[in-house]
C-alpha cells in the first residue's frame, strides 16, 4: 500500500512538471515562435500612451529579454527555493512556494491563490454535498419507481440540468430569487465561514444550487442506471428471499454496488470543479479561483495563469489519487493486498 | 475582459505627443446606477431622464451613510503615481489632493480648473517655461503629518520611474527639464532635480519645463501631483497602503477584490472648498460580472458602477422600454467623435474630389442609426465635439434628410475622373458591432454612386499596431477607409485634436491618424501652442476642423453619447463635463 502511494505521488509530481512546461510553453514560447518580441509582451503591462522607453524598462523588469528556458528555470526555482522581488523602494523576499508576482497588479500569486481557494472550496464542497445527496437520492427513487411520474419528471429535470449552462441558470435564478423576490443574496455576496457560518451558507445558497444542478443531473441518471442494473441481480433476489428489510436491500446491497462508478465520476468531477467554478464564480461575481483564472487569462497575467493552472492540476491529481484509494473501501474486489 | 475602456494614445517623448487622447469603445458596456422608483427621499427629487445632465439631481448637503460602488474590472492601480483610467482619475480625488483639480460641478462648469492643494492656479513665467504653485497651509496626511511641497516633489520624482510605475501618464517626464540620465526617485536617490522641480520652501513648488507649455495647469490636476510621504513609499506596494490627503482613507484594501474607505479625521474641510465629502463610508467591490452589476444597480444593491462606461448592451432592452427605468437614466453627449478616416495614400483617394464623393454619398441618417440612434450619439458634421472650445457645425456636405446627395457625389466623381465609381476597402474593429454596422451602412450608401466597398474587419487589440494604424499595411492592402473613434483625455481641444491632427506624430505603426497629413495644419498647431489667448486658440482649432472636413480626409458620423443610470438612494448626482461620467466627489447618500 505504501509503495503504491509513493509510486502515485511520484507520478503526480511528474505530471505537474509536464503541465507546468506545457503551460509555460503556450504562454512564453509559442508567441515567440510566432514572432512576438519582448517589447510586444511587455506592451500589455503598461498604461496607455506608454513610450517605447517605458515598454523596454518593463520588459527588462519582467525578464522578457532572457531565453525562454532561463525564464522557466527562474519560475521553477521560485517555486522550490523562493525568490527576491524588487518593489522599487526595496527588495522583498517571496518565500517558497513562490509563483511570482502578478504582471498586472504586482501582488504575489501564491497568497492570492490560497486566499481565493477558500471561496472555491466553499463553493465546491457545498455544491458537491448538494449534488451528491440530491443526485443519488433522485437516482435511487427513480430506479425504484421506474416509469412512474416521479421518474419521468426527475429525469426530465435532470436532462434540463445537464443541458442548461450555468451562466443561464445563474443569471435567471439571480434575477428571480435575489433581485425579484429578495429571498437569496445578490451576486458578489461573500463572508468567510469562520466569521459567520449562517451568513456564509445564505450567501452561497444560490451558487451552490446552480452549480449542483449541473452535476446532480448526471449523478441522478448514473445512479438510476446503476440501481436498475443491480436491483435485477440474483443476489438482490437472494437478499429479499432471506427476508431482509427492503430498505436494507436497497441501501446495503443495491446502492453499495451501484456506488463504485459514482465515486469514480465524483473524484474526476471534484477535481475538475474549477471548470464549473469558472462559470459559477463569474456569474455570481465570487472572487474564487475560477474567476481568478478567467481574469488572469484575459489580462495575460502569466504568473497568475501558471499558478492557477498548476493548482488546478494538483487538485485533479490529488482527487484521482483519493478516488483510487477510496475504491478499496467501496469495492472489496479491488482491495490491495 | 479587463475592458480596454480607453484604448490609448500616443504620449511619447515629444511635448506634442504627451497630450494624448484616446479612442474609445462604441459597444458600451456595463452600467451605472439607478434610483428608487418613488423613494428618492425627503427631498422628493423627481425621476426624470437626464436629470443629472447639466444640473444636480436630488441636491443635498446631508452627511452620512454608506456609498456602495462596484467595478466590472479592477483599477490599473490605486497608486496616484501609477494610474490613468478615466474613472480612476475621477475617483482618486476622494483620497488624494493634487495641486489643482476640476471643479466638482455639473455640465460645463465641471470643466473649470480650481486650486486644490495649491492656493491658486499656477503662476507662469512670461515664457510659460516656469510654473510656480503655493500650497495652502494646514493640509495634513491621514497620520497627521503636515503636507509640504517636498512631498509633492517626491511624488513627481517617484512616478518618473516607469519601470516601477508604468501605468501613469508620462506628461511630467516629457515636459520637465530633468537632469541627464535621471532615473527617478528610487534609482537616482540623491540626484539633484532642481532643473525640473524646486521647493524653495515648504509651501512652494516650482516646475521648470523644457519648452513653453501654456496648458501646464491641466497636467498638474492629474493624480501624479498628489503628495506621497517619502518614508511611507513602498514602491509597487504603495497601492496597498496609500497615505490619504483627501476626505477618505482606506480602511481595508484587498487588491483584486475591493476596498472600503472611511473618513480621514485629518482632512480639514476648512482647507478644502471643493469636496462636500457627504458619505461616511465608501464600499467598493471590484471584478463584478457586468450583467450582474446592471441588475444590482436596478435592484439597489449597488449605487454606482465605477467604470463609468454606461449601461451594458444586455440591460438596454430592459431599461429603454420601461418608463420607470428610463426616467433614471442620463444620456449625456461625450467628448468623443466616431468618424471614418478617408486615407489619401490609397488611390484614387489621393484626389480630393474622389474623397468628397464619399462625403457626399454617405447616408448620415443611416450612420446615426448604426451608432445606436438616439442613445448612441448625435449626428456630427465636425470633428470637435460640442462641449469643446472651437466646436462649429460644418455643413459642407449637407443633404435632404441627411440621406446623402447622390447628384453631388456623382459630379465629384466625374471631376475626379472616375465617373463610374471605384473600388476600395473599409476597415473596422471586429468586436465592435456598431463599427460593423457603420461600415455596412457606408457600403450600401456608396454603392449608389458606384463606389464599391469591401469590408475588412480586424481584431481590436491589434487594429492600430498591425492594421489600420500601420501606413505600410494600409497602402499594401488598399484600406481606403478606416472606421475610427476618438475621445479627449482632458477637456481641452488640444487634448482632443492634437494627436489625430498632427502629421509629425505619424510613425511606422500604432497610429490613430493616417489620413490627416497637412504641413499647414502642423504649423497652425505650433501657433496654437504658443497662443496665450483661449479664444484665439479655439478659432484656430475651428480652422483646422474646417480644413480636414473640406479636404474630406475625415468624415465625422456622430458625437458619442453614453447611457448611465442614477444609483438608488443617491443625492447630489451630476455628470460633469471634465469627468464625462458621474462626479464621484459630489455624490451623497440619502439619509
Amino acid at each position: 500500500m505504501v509503495t503504491y502511494i509513493i509510486r502515485r505521488v511520484i507520478g503526480a509530481l511528474a505530471m505537474l512538471l509536464i503541465v507546468s512546461i506545457v503551460t509555460f510553453g503556450i504562454f512564453f514560447l509559442v508567441p515567440r515562435l510566432a514572432g512576438a518580441t519582448p517589447e510586444a509582451f511587455a506592451a500589455r503591462y503598461v498604461g496607455r500612451g506608454a513610450s517605447m522607453d517605458t515598454i523596454k524598462l518593463v520588459a527588462e523588469r519582467l525578464g522578457f529579454y532572457d531565453p525562454v528556458i532561463v525564464q522557466y528555470g527562474r519560475f521553477l526555482k521560485g517555486i522550490v527555493l523562493g525568490t527576491e522581488y524588487n518593489t522599487g523602494a526595496g527588495v522583498e523576499h517571496c518565500p517558497a512556494p513562490c509563483f511570482g508576482y502578478s504582471f498586472i497588479n504586482q501582488q504575489p500569486v501564491w497568497p492570492s491563490l490560497m486566499d481565493r481557494s477558500r471561496v472555491t472550496l466553499s463553493l465546491g464542497i457545498g455544491a458537491a454535498v448538494l449534488w451528491l445527496l440530491g443526485g443519488v437520492a433522485t437516482g435511487v427513487l427513480s430506479a425504484l419507481r421506474r416509469g412512474s411520474f416521479f421518474d419521468r419528471a426527475a429525469m426530465g429535470i435532470a436532462l434540463a440540468g445537464v443541458s442548461l449552462p450555468i451562466f443561464f441558470t445563474g443569471m435567471i435564478s439571480l434575477s428571480v430569487f435575489s433581485y425579484g423576490l429578495g429571498w437569496t443574496a445578490p451576486g458578489g455576496a461573500w463572508v468567510d465561514v469562520t466569521i459567520d457560518p449562517l451568513q456564509w451558507a445564505y450567501n452561497l445558497l444560490l451558487p451552490w444550487i446552480t452549480l449542483a444542478l449541473l452535476f446532480a443531473a448526471t449523478y441522478a441518471r448514473l445512479t438510476r442506471a446503476g440501481m436498475l442494473e443491480t436491483m435485477g441481480e440474483d443476489y438482490i433476489r437472494t437478499a429479499r428471499a432471506k427476508g431482509l428489510l427492503e430498505r436494507r436491500v436497497v441501501v446495503k446491497h443495491g446502492l453499495r454496488a451501484a456506488l463504485t462508478p459514482i465515486v469514480t465520476v465524483f473524484g474526476l468531477d471534484f477535481g475538475l470543479l474549477l471548470g464549473g467554478a469558472v462559470l459559477t464564480e463569474t456569474t455570481f461575481s465570487l472572487n474564487g479561483l475560477g474567476k481568478f483564472s478567467v481574469d488572469a487569462i484575459k489580462n495575460n497575467d502569466l504568473p497568475a495563469v501558471m499558478g492557477v493552472t498548476l493548482l488546478a492540476a494538483l487538485f485533479v491529481v490529488v482527487a484521482n489519487l483519493v478516488v483510487d484509494l477510496l475504491y478499496a473501501v467501496v469495492d472489496p474486489r479491488v482491495r490491495l493486498s | 475582459m479587463r475592458r480596454k475602456a480607453l484604448t490609448t494614445a500616443t504620449a511619447g517623448l515629444t511635448l506634442a505627443m504627451a497630450l494624448a487622447a484616446c479612442a474609445g469603445t462604441p459597444t458600451q458596456t456595463p452600467g451605472q446606477g439607478q434610483s428608487a422608483p418613488a423613494s428618492s427621499g425627503a427631498s422628493g427629487a423627481a425621476e426624470v431622464a437626464d436629470a443629472a445632465v447639466g444640473k444636480i439631481y436630488n441636491p443635498s448637503d446631508k452627511k452620512g451613510g454608506t456609498l456602495k460602488m462596484a467595478n466590472t474590472a479592477d483599477w490599473d492601480s490605486l497608486d496616484p503615481g501609477n494610474t490613468y483610467y478615466g474613472y480612476a482619475l475621477n475617483f482618486a480625488r476622494l483620497y488624494g489632493r493634487s495641486l489643482l483639480m476640476f471643479k466638482s460641478a455639473p455640465g460645463p462648469d465641471g470643466n473649470t480648473l480650481v486650486p486644490d492643494l495649491a492656493e491658486s492656479l499656477g503662476k507662469s513665467s512670461d515664457d510659460a517655461k516656469t510654473w510656480t504653485y503655493k500650497l495652502r497651509s494646514g493640509i495634513k496626511f491621514e497620520d497627521g503629518t503636515p503636507v509640504t511641497s517636498k512631498d509633492v516633489a517626491y511624488a513627481v520624482a517617484r512616478q518618473f520611474d516607469k519601470e516601477v510605475h508604468p501605468n501613469g501618464p508620462s506628461y511630467l517626464n516629457a515636459l520637465l527639464d530633468w537632469p541627464k540620465g535621471y532615473k527617478g526617485a528610487y534609482k537616482s536617490k540623491d540626484a539633484d532635480i532642481s532643473s525640473a522641480v524646486e521647493t524653495p520652501d515648504d509651501s512652494t513648488i516650482v516646475f521648470h519645463l523644457k519648452e513653453p507649455f501654456g496648458l501646464f495647469d491641466y497636467i498638474v490636476q492629474m493624480p501624479m501631483t498628489m503628495p506621497v510621504p517619502k518614508d511611507k513609499d513602498t514602491g509597487t506596494k504603495y497601492q496597498e497602503h496609500i497615505i490619504s490627503t483627501g476626505p477618505y482613507k482606506f480602511e481595508k484594501n484587498e487588491i483584486g477584490k475591493g476596498f472600503t474607505m472611511v473618513r480621514n479625521e485629518n482632512w480639514d474641510p476648512a482647507t478644502d472648498p471643493n469636496r462636500p465629502a457627504l458619505p461616511d463610508r465608501i464600499e467598493v467591490q471590484t471584478g463584478v460580472n457586468a450583467d450582474d452589476l446592471d441588475n444590482r444597480l436596478i435592484s439597489g444593491d449597488v449605487q454606482i458602477a465605477v467604470d463609468g462606461l454606461g449601461i451594458g448592451n444586455a440591460a438596454l432592452p430592459k431599461v429603454l422600454p420601461d418608463p420607470a427605468l428610463k426616467a433614471r437614466t442620463d444620456n449625456p453627449v461625450q467628448q468623443r467623435t466616431w468618424y471614418t478616416s478617408i486615407i489619401p495614400d490609397v488611390p484614387p483617394l489621393d484626389n480630393v474630389e474622389c474623397r468628397r464623393a464619399i462625403a457626399f454619398a454617405a447616408d448620415r441618417s443611416s450612420l446615426f442609426r448604426a451608432y445606436g440612434g438616439e442613445t448612441g450619439g448625435i449626428t456630427a458634421s465636425a470633428m470637435i465635439p460640442p462641449s469643446l472650445a472651437g466646436h462649429k457645425e460644418i455643413d459642407l456636405y449637407k443633404s435632404p434628410d441627411d440621406k446623402g446627395d447622390v447628384e453631388k457625389a456623382k459630379a465629384a466623381l466625374a471631376k475626379c475622373g472616375q465617373p463610374n465609381g471605384f473600388e476600395t476597402n473599409i476597415s473596422y474593429r471586429t468586436e465592435r458591432t456598431k463599427e460593423k454596422a457603420a461600415a455596412e451602412s457606408l457600403q450600401q450608401s456608396l454603392a449608389r454612386v458606384g463606389i464599391k466597398l469591401t469590408l475588412k474587419p480586424y481584431p481590436q487589440d491589434d487594429y492600430f499596431a498591425l492594421y489600420a494604424g500601420k501606413p505600410s499595411y494600409v497602402k499594401e492592402n488598399k484600406i481606403g477607409l478606416a472606421i475610427n473613434g476618438w475621445g479627449s483625455d482632458y477637456p481641452d481641444t488640444y487634448g482632443f485634436m492634437q494627436a489625430i491632427m498632427d502629421s509629425r506624430d505619424i510613425r511606422e505603426a500604432g497610429n490613430y491618424n493616417l489620413s490627416v497629413k497637412f504641413p499647414e495644419i502642423d504649423k497652425i498647431i505650433d501657433q496654437i501652442k504658443a497662443e496665450p489667448d483661449a479664444a484665439k486658440r479655439a478659432e484656430l482649432w475651428s480652422q483646422i476642423d474646417h480644413m480636414v472636413i473640406d479636404q474630406a480626409v475625415v468624415m465625422p458620423s456622430v458625437y458619442g453619447k453614453a447611457l448611465y443610470m442614477r444609483g438608488k438612494g443617491l443625492t447630489n448626482v451630476f455628470i460633469s463635463d471634465s469627468q464625462q461620467m458621474y462626479d464621484y466627489v459630489g455624490l451623497g447618500v440619502q439619509q
